[in-house]
């Protein structure tokens, strides 16, 4: 085999191996294990590099064995994975420099970061994934990795936590396990293709394939957080800020978006899911778990809980955005896919900053914020404004095309429910940013710590800095080659014309 | 060569056993660990060669069948004969270390195990009847004896209760074999399985199936016969417990399994099939019902054998009156679940015998922060318990799938919601005890740790049952190799 082929193998060891490398290490070894995180961190974003370059010039990676009879173990790089793997590589690498800050003195770093490492090498296997079969094995392997994460810190609360995370992704995966093998009885082995399978499919195996996409869609949507089993997200904002951000902006619930972006052009064929009248019936859900989502958001006093609300509505944007009938539409919902990543980890990066600088937790202790945290506070900024979807930032690109696509769909009550979320978004992102900038501050911050020059310690500063400026690059720049949207664009070009 | 494999295979353990008989704990150590590096190097060159020539019959000593030692040499058989002697070569070793030499009635540990051992191999190759009676005796007088080497008062309560089912299932099971030969004349399954293809089926001899299963199913606790199993497997020493769970109730298994798919379709019916496979799947809810309750460690784990043995019984349902496609991947589920649960459960229990060891107790309560200060066990029984869980990657992910394809395929799709709610149940006990070692306010700081040796075992296990998935195709195609005898007795 080429080099090529090993590429996808490569990218997905060298997390794997860092998380090993990670777990051997002696809880003091602090500068080896930083060194080996970053490390692995900008290995994988160059083979990442190498391959978005690639799959833009057409060639194809790939690797595949027979695991158990029947089935096939896939790996392979298209234009979608890349978009998956691309975002999980670069916030990777942020959130490594930002939890080493974080997690600085604590106790079980070595696990903390072993697991961590897992969990990214999951996130990869789930974007390289070549079939369903590899994609569960992925899904399923992230829920574990990320249990250790969620009850870190070993409290009573984030245990419980814990088992609510467990009980609400494994029952999601035990439902996916049955679609998937009952497809697979069915139809054979499916890979993941552009254009799907089930073009033409037989008027009789109709009821069954409707059938296996309710059950595909409940199982990817516990990840995903569609209403109603959204109700493990809130609860596991007990992790560490680092995780949040990681698991909330890219992770977890991407990995359930991703899976049903995959099942809806690569399995059924966006043609076949519209002419099974599946499309219809998910959007309205997804509306309304955008809708729901915003309004629960409102009535948080918890920053993080708020966030945790947020991302169950703009996930769902992901999903409304595919249900549109037509290349335009599906655009906004992929972009929203990268864009929707890296505003929501500035957040959750800022939101982290204030709990570990001031000791701040809820919002009304956030007043007069920005005057102590300047460039924290104009990166959260910079997200929330994002999120309401204000012009030139990303929000706005996702927003725009989406709406356009919904014309084209002649599906008009989508603009409607855009303009109700971005008003709701409003509604509860603008409060904080008035408390941030225009109310003096209140009493003695809860829990003050200093460190020299800047604001907060170097390792915490620099990363929301840096989503907040890519924030507003992918907005200005979104027209550029390699820009999230341009990419999304070639993904729905390929998918529309096969 | 292979006269000396098969020679090597069947009676040097019994020669272990005799030198260790003569010596104390420690001088029999040595002697068993050379011993256990001998049989693992003939059980592997056995292996490779059935995978280089195909399998074949072995006529033991010149003398065939009907009269003589028959034994059956195919691919199956020394898979099993194989993952015999990685497990209890693991157990052997992890025992030399963990178990106390200082105790005197200790120096008969060495002796049963090796007697367990050829009892072992003597099931996996048996072709006839009596010959695999024989080898099934000498494993469960020899496990009785492991059992009661606990010690306490308990110990000895839990192998007489044992011994007891043992000795019943065993009275069962040469029952059915006394009927068959007084019908069939032959005692070979082979034999019967080519006269019942000429003649027609006569009245009564489903009886003699019927109570040699029966026998067996109690031997393998099956629900509801299981009620011995977890005193027993939970007092035992861990290496014990390993053994026990994780070879010595497959033995029965095996010998049931093997029965029905040479006898099932001729002399079965389709209710007892069913039947059968709800018994099992009665197992798999209540086992793990159970396994949720419990208070002490190695009984969640007991527990767990009793649900996990109830998914091989689903072969029987998944084997009879199904297409040839069916048929195939039930075997195939059901013979990774054996080799994985048999990697896993072993090591869970000797990385639960670390735990116990490091926190000085039996009880889940006491393992809060034992994830800071003994994570490699804690790593090892984590892993062994996602195969349990039969989560991806790992054998047991691999054998549910098999299994799940083969329910999905003959439309038996109960016993569907029986595998994923068998798997969310199992991941209720799993996570019940990382729940607890996370658990960081707990008053204890102090840990034992026990040596390197003993952490390092569990874990290999863990991870050969961890990639016993991603290996699972090539696994099982040593069933499909050729196998010279096809019909030979």
């Amino acid at each position: 085999m080429t080099l090529n082929a090993w590429l996808p193998v490569f990218a997905l060891m060298t997390s794997l191996v860092a998380s090993l490398v990670i777990f051997a290490l002696p809880e003091r070894g602090y500068r080896l294990r930083t060194a080996v995180n970053l490390g692995a961190a900008v290995f994988k974003l160059a083979l990442v590099a190498v391959m978005v370059w690639g799959v833009f010039q057409g060639v194809e990676y790939g690797v595949s064995f027979t695991m158990v009879p029947g089935v096939d173990f896939v790996l392979k790089a298209d234009a979608l994975s890349m978009m998956f793997a691309g975002l999980s590589a670069v916030l990777w690498f942020l959130t490594t420099i930002y939890a080493v800050g974080y997690l600085e003195d604590s106790p079980n770093r070595s696990r903390f970061f072993g697991f961590f490492s897992l969990c990214v090498a999951s996130t990869m296997g789930i974007a390289l994934a070549g079939n369903l079969f590899t994609f569960f094995l992925f899904y399923e392997m992230l829920t574990l990795a990320t249990y250790p994460l969620v009850v870190h810190r070993g409290t009573e609360r984030a245990l419980k936590a814990g088992r609510t995370y467990v009980i609400y992704t494994l029952t999601g995966g035990a439902v996916l396990l049955l679609a998937i093998a009952w497809l697979q009885g069915l139809a054979g082995d499916l890979h993941f293709q552009e254009g799907g399978h089930f073009g033409g499919a037989d008027p009789a195996m109709h009821g069954s394939l409707t059938l296996i996409f309710v059950l595909l869609i409940a199982g990817l949507g516990v990840k995903a957080a569609i209403f109603p089993l959204h109700g493990w997200l809130p609860q596991a904002m007990v992790a560490p800020a680092p995780v949040s951000a990681l698991l909330h902006a890219v992770a977890v619930v991407k990995a359930g978006a991703f899976g049903i972006v995959r099942v809806v052009y690569d399995i059924y064929g966006i043609e076949a899911s519209s002419a099974l009248g599946l499309l219809e019936p998910l959007a309205w859900l997804a509306a309304f778990t955008m809708l729901y989502g915003s309004v629960r958001a409102l009535f948080q006093m918890d920053l993080k809980r708020r966030l945790a609300f947020s991302t169950v509505s703009q996930v769902s944007y992901i999903i409304l955005g595919i249900c549109l009938f037509g290349p335009v539409g599906a655009t906004g919902g992929l972009v929203h896919l990268l864009h929707q990543g890296i505003m929501k980890i500035t957040l959750f990066f800022c939101a982290g900053n204030y709990a570990e600088t001031l000791g701040i937790h809820r919002i009304d202790e956030m007043d007069g914020a920005g005057r102590r945290m300047p460039g924290t506070s104009l990166a959260f900024t910079l997200g929330a404004f994002g999120m309401i979807g204000a012009p030139p930032l990303a929000g706005f690109i996702t927003k725009w095309t989406m709406g356009t696509g919904a014309l084209a769909a002649d599906m008009d009550w989508v603009i409607a429910v855009l303009v109700l979320s971005s008003v709701l978004n409003a509604a509860y992102f603008l409060p904080i940013l008035h408390r941030l900038w225009f109310r003096e501050q209140s009493g003695k911050w809860p829990h003050e710590r200093y460190w020299g020059r800047l604001e907060t310690s170097a390792w915490l500063f620099w990363p929301p800095v840096l989503t907040a400026v890519m924030t507003v690059l992918v907005g200005v720049l979104a027209s550029f080659p390699f820009s999230p949207l341009s990419w999304a664009e070639l993904v729905v070009l390929r998918a529309y014309s096969s | 060569m292979t006269l000396w494999l098969m020679a090597g295979l069947l009676f040097t353990p019994l020669a272990w056993a005799v030198l260790t008989l003569l010596t104390d704990f420690s001088r029999g150590r040595l002697v068993s660990w050379v011993g256990i590096l001998v049989q693992a190097l003939v059980s592997l060159g056995l292996w490779l060669a059935v995978n280089r020539d195909g399998g074949f019959y072995y006529g033991l000593g010149g003398w065939d069948a009907p009269l003589g030692i028959e034994l059956r040499v195919d691919g199956l058989a020394v898979t099993f004969v194989l993952l015999t002697a990685v497990v209890a070569g693991a157990c052997g070793l992890h025992a030399g270390v963990y178990i106390d030499p200082d105790k005197p009635w200790h120096r008969y540990f060495w002796p049963l195990f090796w007697f367990l051992w050829s009892g072992l191999n003597a099931v996996w190759l048996g072709g006839d009847l009596f010959n695999l009676y024989v080898g099934l005796e000498l494993i469960s007088l020899s496990a009785v004896g492991l059992v009661a080497l606990g010690g306490q008062a308990g110990a000895l309560r839990a192998s007489l209760r044992y011994l007891l089912a043992a000795l019943l299932g065993s009275l069962a099971y040469l029952l059915g074999v006394a009927l068959m030969y007084g019908q069939f004349g032959t005692l070979s399954i082979a034999g019967v399985a080519t006269w019942l293809s000429d003649h027609p089926v006569p009245a009564g001899s489903g009886m003699a199936l019927a109570l040699m299963i029966a026998g067996l199913a109690l031997k393998t606790a099956l629900f509801p016969l299981h009620r011995w199993l977890p005193p027993a497997h939970g007092i035992a020493k861990s290496p014990v417990s390993a053994l026990l769970s994780a070879l010595v109730v497959k033995a029965s298994f095996y010998i049931a399994a093997r029965l029905w798919l040479e006898l099932g379709q001729p002399l079965g019916s389709l209710a007892a099939a069913q039947l059968i496979g709800l018994l099992g799947s009665a197992a798999v809810v209540w086992g793990s019902w159970l396994a949720c309750r419990q208070q002490r460690l190695k009984q969640v784990v007991a527990y767990s054998s009793v649900a996990q043995i109830g998914y091989l019984f689903l072969l029987f349902p998944l084997t009879f009156s199904v297409s040839e496609t069916v048929s195939l991947q039930a075997q195939q589920g059901m013979t990774l679940q054996v080799i994985s649960h048999a990697l896993a459960k072993a090591a869970m229990f000797l990385a639960a015998g670390n735990l116990i060891l490091s926190v000085g107790s039996n009880r889940i309560d006491a393992l809060g922060g034992v994830s800071r200060f003994l994570p490699f066990s804690l790593f090892s029984f984590g892993l062994a318990g996602v195969s349990l869980m039969s989560l991806p990657p790992t054998g047991g992910f691999a054998a549910k799938w098999l299994l799940l394809q083969a329910s999905l395929g003959s439309g038996q799709w109960w016993w569907v919601l029986v595998l994923l709610a068998g798997g969310l149940l199992s991941a209720a006990y799993v996570f019940r005890i990382y729940r607890a070692s996370f658990l960081e306010s707990s008053g204890t700081d102090q840990f034992f740790h026990p040596s390197r040796s003993l952490e390092v075992i569990p874990m290999i296990l863990a991870i050969l049952a961890l990639g016993m998935g991603l290996v699972s195709d090539q696994v099982l195609s040593v069933m499909a190799l050729p196998f010279a005898g096809e019909g030979a007795p």
